[in-house]
């Protein structure tokens, strides 16, 4: 069943005194996801919608946006589902805009980097699984898909634009966590400041709008349990 | 600490006191959060308020028992249950932000939360009670 959806896009081009936001009326299905409608837009009806996206199932995390003032990766979201007639979409909060839904995300990557985290850890699944000769233990890739839907949701994120954020301090607690080869005492001195995990004022909007269950806020809280066990230690005089 | 880009949006500029209190699409713990700002600030008002009102004291008698008879009045009562409100919300989520914020009971926020409010509410209920027939 087809049915007609009006869409409210929120629209800035640089150099325009102020954001709007435009209608566009496109026919959606029930498998008719928001990133195909917006394609739908930019191929038939405005040709300089910008958006960013890549791989169409929630791995890459490039084509995150509010929708309807919620934090979602556009491409698992079916229009129908959201049983709204009209669909506001907007891009990431808490990032610099560049254009219409695309937002600046090098603060956000610089900010992961920095906190050293490796990208593979030790697998949890078939923990009785024998791994083939030649293999030590299974690994796999890290949860986090750098959407950045965290940071937007943030409270914290938008009233400190240092603030080091839900998805590297995740990195960071990762780091301390599982170091591999690396030094998770890094990670710590990094978040251990008014920017860093101490900000954080528990709302735990980072871990609600995740789509990869990464668990941002327990991160920040596990960083801020070790800093304290460390202080408390040192205060005694007991290093470690 | 190593430097970092900001990720300030001149576009789209935030007033950090607005970021804490919208709580629109958001869940239980943006709620938690913004009520807890909120009933901060009003408890903070009231301590001056309250200094306000015992410096009445200082007019002697009459002042004050012109302010007593004020305070007796329903309108005046019902103040009273929204400071009550106040604390009791405030100090019992204080509980929760206070252990989660140090890494204890991350994962049962959610059910430490309802379970400090229920108690919170009966605290509410037997006060507001005492309070219109004390």
């Amino acid at each position: 069943m087809t049915k007609e959806i009006t869409f409210k896009v929120f629209r800035y081009k640089q150099g325009d005194p102020a954001p709007h936001y435009d209608r566009f009326t496109v026919p959606c299905d029930e498998n008719t996801t928001v990133l195909i409608a917006m394609q739908d837009i930019r191929r038939d009806q405005d040709p300089t919608l910008m958006l960013r996206h890549s791989c169409h199932h929630a791995s890459c995390g490039t084509c995150g946006m509010r929708i309807n003032g919620k934090e979602e990766l556009s491409c698992v979201v079916k229009v129908l589902d959201l049983g709204t007639p009209t669909v506001t979409v907007e891009p990431l909060e808490n990032l610099p805009l560049i254009s219409d839904l695309v937002v600046d995300m090098t603060g956000f990557y610089q900010r992961y980097t920095a906190a050293r985290m490796p990208y593979i850890r030790q697998s949890e699944f078939n923990p009785g699984a024998e791994p083939p000769e030649g293999i030590d233990r299974y690994t796999r890739y890290e949860n986090c898909i750098e959407c950045g839907l965290c940071l937007s949701a943030c409270p914290v994120a938008g009233s400190d634009a240092e603030y080091l954020g839900p998805a590297a301090m995740a990195a960071a607690w990762r780091a301390v966590e599982e170091p591999r080869n690396g030094d998770g005492k890094h990670a710590l001195n990094w978040v251990d400041n008014e920017h860093g995990c101490w900000r954080c004022h528990i709302a735990f909007e980072c871990s609600e709008v995740c789509p990869s269950n990464v668990d941002p806020a327990a991160g920040i809280m596990n960083l801020r349990r070790k800093l304290t066990g460390s202080s408390l230690l040192r205060l005694f005089g007991i290093k470690r | 600490m190593q430097d970092v880009q900001s990720t300030q949006d001149t576009v789209r500029p935030k007033r950090p006191l607005l970021a804490w209190f919208d709580v629109r699409s958001r869940k239980l713990g943006s709620w938690a959060f913004a009520l807890n700002r909120l009933t901060g600030l009003g408890l903070v008002l009231y301590l001056f308020l309250h200094l306000v009102i015992l410096s009445l004291l200082l007019r002697g008698e009459a002042g004050w028992d012109a302010f007593i008879k004020l305070a007796r009045s329903p309108l005046f009562l019902l103040m009273d249950a929204v400071l009550i409100f106040g604390i009791i919300y405030h100090g019992l989520n204080g509980i929760r932000v206070g252990m989660v914020g140090l890494g204890y009971g991350v994962r049962a926020q959610r059910g430490l939360f309802w379970t400090l409010m229920v108690i919170g509410a009966a605290l509410l209920v037997a006060s507001i009670w005492l309070v219109f027939t004390i």
